[in-house]
């Protein structure tokens, strides 16, 4: 090492014999995670975009082969879809793409997961800061009660509420003592399915959003509450005028977070449902999951990924040209 | 939590205050149930756990549902495996990190700028977009059915070295420098000034990366594959699979794999809940 840094010639101005030593410690303290993170995550990043113009069946690594845009025409369906555009127009195509390709149903099940459970998460969430920012009393219980189901592991998580939801189970037991007639378990049904999935993940997301609330909530100043209430506010009003405002950065800093969240969502869809019943709760990762070690497409899978990829940077771009757009306001 | 906003002086009765106490304990029952019937499920037998209507105390407890498991499938090897990968992943994490973070946060150096940005660059993507390739590196470095695998996967994430380097920011470069100055080396910085103001960071990080590692699902589902080698989610899930109608054994070893992180929780809760509200992890 030493003797590179004598050699290298400066080309334009000499890095002082200070900085170059310095340079020298700071890559030193670097290199211990540098490496590792090169090896096993940064390597991997830029290759995952190589691999998904691919075609690899799990064999020797040579046996890789390029197939250009093979594997993306393949999970788009392209042919297909196209030649139903041309047959009932551009809706009619987007319509086949969203009800019969396993890409289109992925995604469509996913961004209806998503769309459902981030706003409920986060008014679950909202909700839970505001209740706990007045309880003087007992507020570290409650609140680690509350953020509890985040730490516990997702499979013992699952598995439990499966069963809670089972037919004669205590959670359609419930809804039959108010007056109810489904009796069967919802992982089962097409329809309730997605719900249950739903359910666990606010469930176990609120707690944790409300631990970030709870640190928002208490960096209000207090003399806005005091103006609001000179002003005559009522307590709605100061709610709306002042603590909606004020929370606007975490909201979106938790909406991202949880929208990217939901986007990868597996563990809980793999234990409840495993995609089922049919394709009714297949998400984007499940897929990914099946193509590549159910099936061995490597490369379809791949593709997959870069459209899993591609959805979550729209949604961080948009949402920080939003956010921006917002504060300059 | 001691906040108190002008606009309540005005209440002197207590009702609004008892109503919030009502709604807090609805809704730690509402978290708590699963728990609750997990355990109650578990010390029945198993054609009581689904009775109509439904019991939460078992007529009798059966305390044998908690040794059977133990000879159904080997946890002791499964938690064992659990426990090594989680506290190897714990330390290399910790301390590459807070030492990659030093640099970035106090030392100036060429292409900082450039390597940083590789790091957040690599935080905005999904493990699941880039899972395959390194599924195929691990494989052809031999590293596939081994602890080790499970280990590299977790231990270098961006997440860890921009947490620390969050909180090194905040520590003013005028110590650093005034150590300098006295002669400490950067290495004796690290080492004497900034780990023994970052215990609260450090203390996020451990308890975040233990509990993830614990818990993790994917990696271990991919990755390991022999008995021998499985952690406990993975071989609470085969337990599942294998024995899917006993429900109260499926109960019991689900208690059982939430001891060892619940009590970790329960030790440090405080630090967890603070990390998450204090720390980076903010934004």
């Amino acid at each position: 090492m030493s003797q590179a840094v004598t050699k290298g010639k400066p080309k334009k101005y000499k890095m002082g014999r200070l900085e170059r030593k310095n340079t020298l410690i700071a890559y030193s303290f670097l290199a211990p995670n540098f490496i590792g993170f090169a090896i096993f995550t940064l390597i991997p990043v830029i290759l995952s975009v190589v691999m998904s113009f691919t075609e690899w069946k799990g064999g020797a690594l040579s046996s890789m082969q390029w197939v250009g845009g093979a594997n993306y025409a393949s999970i788009f369906s392209s042919a297909k879809v196209s030649a139903k555009m041309g047959e009932l127009g551009f809706f009619g195509g987007l319509d086949y793409f969203f009800s019969k390709v396993d890409l289109g149903i992925a995604l469509k099940n996913t961004i209806f997961y998503t769309v459902v459970t981030v706003p409920l998460s986060l008014i679950c969430a909202v909700a839970l800061a505001l209740v706990l920012n007045k309880a003087v009393k007992g507020a570290v219980v409650f609140r680690a009660i509350l953020f509890f189901p985040y730490v516990a592991s997702m499979v013992a998580i699952c598995v439990c509420w499966n069963f809670m939801l089972m037919k004669n189970g205590p959670v359609n037991q419930l809804f039959m003592a108010f007056g109810s007639t489904f009796n069967k378990s919802w992982t089962a049904d097409s329809t309730m399915a997605m719900w249950a999935i739903v359910l666990v993940s606010v469930w176990r997301n609120m707690g944790y959003y409300m631990v970030i609330y709870l640190a928002a909530l208490q960096g209000v100043p207090r003399e806005l509450y005091e103006a609001a209430t000179v002003d005559g506010a009522n307590k709605w009003k100061q709610f709306l005028h002042v603590t909606l405002p004020q929370l606007r950065p975490t909201t979106f800093f938790a909406s991202i977070m949880l929208i990217i969240g939901c986007f990868k969502i597996y563990d809980t869809v793999a234990i409840m449902t495993n995609g089922g019943p049919g394709r009714a709760t297949k998400m984007l990762v499940i897929y990914i999951y099946q193509e590549a070690f159910s099936n061995f497409h490597y490369g379809v899978a791949s593709a997959i990924a870069m459209v899993l990829l591609l959805v979550v940077l729209l949604v961080t771009i948009i949402q920080f040209s939003l956010e921006d757009k917002y504060s300059n306001n | 939590m001691q906040t108190r906003y002008a606009g309540e002086r005005r209440s002197r009765f207590p009702i609004g205050k008892i109503l919030i106490y009502i709604l807090l304990i609805a809704l730690s029952i509402f978290t708590l149930i699963p728990f609750v019937w997990m355990i109650s499920a578990s010390l029945k037998l198993d054609r009581e756990v689904f009775t109509f209507p439904m019991k939460w105390i078992p007529e009798t407890f059966h305390w044998e549902n908690y040794s059977v498991i133990w000879t159904k499938v080997p946890m002791l090897t499964y938690f064992k495996n659990t426990a090594i990968i989680a506290l190897c992943v714990t330390l290399i994490q910790t301390l590459t990190s807070s030492f990659a973070a030093y640099a970035f946060a106090k030392l100036t150096f060429k292409g900082r700028d450039v390597l940083f940005l590789c790091y957040i660059g690599t935080i905005a993507v999904p493990w699941q977009a880039y899972m395959l390739p390194q599924f195929i590196l691990m494989r052809s470095i031999g590293l596939y059915d081994r602890l080790l695998a499970i280990m590299v996967l977790q231990a270098f994430s961006a997440f860890g070295v921009f947490l620390m380097r969050q909180f090194y920011q905040n520590i003013p470069s005028d110590l650093c420098e005034a150590a300098r100055i006295d002669g400490l080396s950067e290495y004796g910085i690290w080492a004497r000034i900034m780990l023994p103001l970052s215990t609260a960071a450090i203390a996020t990080l451990v308890i975040f990366t233990f509990v993830g590692t614990w818990n993790d699902y994917m990696g271990p589902m991919i990755y390991l594959t022999r008995e021998e080698n499985k952690t406990i989610q993975v071989g609470l899930r085969r337990f599942i699979q294998e024995n899917s109608s006993d429900y109260h054994l499926i109960m019991a070893a689900s208690v059982v794999s939430l001891i060892p992180v619940s009590v970790v929780f329960l030790a440090l809760q405080r630090y967890f809940i603070e990390g998450i509200a204090t720390s980076g992890l903010k934004g």
